[in-house]
């Protein structure tokens, strides 16, 4: 499994594979299907400073290969998240992702500055891209000095490396990706979902009680990675890819296009073993493709120097 | 709580657009909790992506023989419906929490109120109930006479009373005006069917106690994604159950409708 091995800022992995955030909770639902220590990492679900219940329901819809959500950041407040939810994560061989979010500066600062010292937690993923709430990230996402800005004042209160997740619903991601890059992230995930709606034939209204919704899935997996491949090309931070990933084949894809490491979200509602069953078809595959060690893929679709592999 | 593929038994059309569907498979000696539900994958492909709730209508522990009823709505209810024996369906459960049966004892009575789709969980129960010794009364209402089901099989447990909108078959209107017309007699009330039906059921019978199954949109099924979250009455703001892994069997009452 060694060949499976990746190292970012904070992470030290031994497969590339994470569930994403919002799509496993805490972990305790998927660790009555397997033990969660064969993950390479788990993001956990958005913490804010205050509970939030989030938006009425319903708040999902499904669309063609893939579903709109409009949860709205549900969660019970960073001090209940460490006090209930992360000491079960501890009997695991496991890096913590804690994804945080808020609706001010103050807010990310403070979630930042205690989820952090939370010895579970190995690194942050600051979300300043959720869709799906009125206040709460998405301002912070689309304009690159908000972002950077935001970014430079969690880093410096985190104990830990942080990683900024990046919305798809701006005209230019890259743009985005380098203000944080300079603003000190040690890491970029990427993408969050992309803002939809779906229209009820019979009621003649939109699906979701929010109206829209975040797309994710399959159906967008290429908007992912296209936009992997541009950025990692212009940062030299790593990227956690992620957008509609399900198949060992599609982890291959991201990291070809310049992802380090790969998460896996709505994949897990349709197979809740989706995470271990990729990690262990991974080998096989590196076989086939004549590739020693899985970081050689890194970029490989544009790098000059990459791998070819036997197929070409 | 377990992912397998099952085995499909026989699949029959029972009544318009209502489907009968057995299948057999080794997680189905779980199944002993009626008001559980399983989540069902109707297709190999990411079309249709999620997977779809079907609650458990009856089981057979022995012959490890799940029956499930359902209507054929959209997509992934004409998927299945498609569904012939022999073929596998890719099915996790059994999920969520069931009715409780040891409310009651026994001689005492039990009011099982099913609306449309929500009739098949009351099957399973009416049956559990009816070993351990209570008397079961059952209101089932339709749209009308060629949706209903199973009314010869809840009269082997018990009284029933339907109910269709038309008046196709037997009184016209909705369950609560079987209850406001007859004069049944009861120990509690256990209920599943469509929001308005339950809601109606509270207003008419403020006092009522018992158990509510209730239905929302999924995700996950599972607990893991908060797309099926509703208010707690009583409760702080924040409060809530998910309906997937904290019911979808509630006390009446306790959540929002
Ligand atoms: C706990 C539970 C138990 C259920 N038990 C039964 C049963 O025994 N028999 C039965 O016929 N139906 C049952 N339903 C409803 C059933 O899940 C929906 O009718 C079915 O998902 C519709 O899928 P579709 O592809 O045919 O329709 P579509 O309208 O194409 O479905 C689109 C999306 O909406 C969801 N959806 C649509 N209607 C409902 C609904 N009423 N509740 C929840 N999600 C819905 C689907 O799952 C899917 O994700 C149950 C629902 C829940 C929550
Ligand atoms: C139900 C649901 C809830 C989500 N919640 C969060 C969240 O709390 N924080 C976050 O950064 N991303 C959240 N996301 C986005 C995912 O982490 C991921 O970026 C996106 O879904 C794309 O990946 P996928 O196509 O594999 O699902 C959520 C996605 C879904 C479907
Ligand atoms: S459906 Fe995911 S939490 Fe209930």
């Amino acid at each position: 499994m060694k060949k499976l091995s990746v190292s970012l800022p904070g992470l030290e992995m031994k497969n590339p594979i994470m569930p994403a955030s919002g799509c496993f909770g805490f972990g305790k639902e998927y660790a009555e299907f397997y033990d969660l220590s064969v993950l390479g990492a788990a993001a956990i679900k958005a913490a804010t400073r205050e509970p939030r219940f989030g938006n009425p329901t319903p708040r999902v819809a499904e669309t063609h290969s893939g579903m709109l959500n409009a949860i709205g950041l549900q969660n019970p407040g960073v001090d209940q998240i460490m006090e209930n939810e992360l000491p079960h994560l501890q009997s695991y061989d496991l890096p913590i992702v804690a994804n945080i979010a808020g609706s001010t500066e103050e807010d990310y600062c403070e979630v930042a500055r205690k989820i952090s010292l939370h010895p579970q937690v190995s690194v942050l993923e600051l979300n300043i891209s959720c869709p799906n709430v009125k206040e709460g990230g998405i301002q912070f996402g689309t304009d690159a000095a908000t972002a950077a800005a935001l970014t430079k004042k969690v880093k410096a209160v985190s104990a830990k490396p942080v990683y900024v997740k990046l919305s798809p619903n701006v005209s230019n991601i890259t743009e985005m990706a380098l203000a944080v890059e300079e603003a000190g992230a040690d890491g970029l995930s990427m993408i969050n979902t992309l803002l939809g709606m779906r229209i009820d034939l019979k009621t003649r209204k939109p699906v979701i009680a929010n109206k829209t919704g975040g797309l994710s899935g399959p159906a967008i997996k290429p908007v992912a990675i296209r936009m992997i491949h541009e950025v990692s090309q212009a940062v030299s931070i790593p990227i956690i890819g992620m957008g509609g990933v399900s198949s060992a084949e599609d982890v291959i894809e991201f990291m070809l296009a310049g992802a380090s490491a790969v998460a896996i979200g709505t994949a897990n509602f349709v197979d809740p073993y989706i995470c271990p069953e990729i990690i262990s078809q991974l080998p096989e595959l590196l076989e086939k493709m004549n590739v020693n060690h899985i970081t050689e893929l890194i970029g490989g679709s544009w790098k000059e120097c990459g791998t070819p592999s036997l197929s070409r | 709580m377990k992912k397998e593929f099952v085995q499909v038994i026989s699949q029959k059309e029972i009544a318009h657009q209502i489907f009968e569907l057995k299948v057999q498979g080794e997680v189905i000696a779980e199944m002993t909790s009626p008001g559980q539900f399983v989540h069902l994958r109707v297709s190999d492909s990411f079309q249709p992506l999620l997977r779809r709730p079907i609650s458990i209508c009856d089981v057979d522990v022995e012959s490890k023989t799940l029956t499930m009823l359902y209507r054929k709505e959209g997509a992934g209810t004409a998927l299945l419906s498609q569904k012939r024996e022999g073929e596998t369906v890719d099915l996790l459960g059994p999920l969520g929490n069931g009715f409780p049966l040891d409310t009651l004892s026994s001689g005492q009575t039990a009011l099982l109120v099913g609306g449309g789709i929500g009739v098949p969980p009351l099957y399973y129960l009416a049956k559990q109930l009816k070993r351990r010794g209570m008397n079961i009364v059952s209101v089932l209402g339709f749209q009308s006479e060629q949706d209903a089901f199973y009314n010869e099989k809840f009269a082997e447990q018990g009284e029933v009373f339907i109910s269709t909108v038309d008046g196709s078959l037997g009184t016209k209107g909705f369950v609560t005006d079987v209850l406001k017309n007859e004069d049944i007699n009861y120990d509690l009330l256990y209920s599943c069917g469509p929001t308005v039906m339950l809601k109606a059921l509270e207003a008419q019978i403020p006092d009522a106690n018992g158990f509510f199954s209730l239905e929302e949109r999924m995700g996950c099924g599972i607990g893991a994604c908060f797309a099926c979250v509703c208010h707690v009455n009583g409760g702080a703001p924040s409060d809530y159950v998910k309906i997937c892994s904290n019911g979808p069997v509630f006390p009446i009452g306790r959540v929002a409708l």
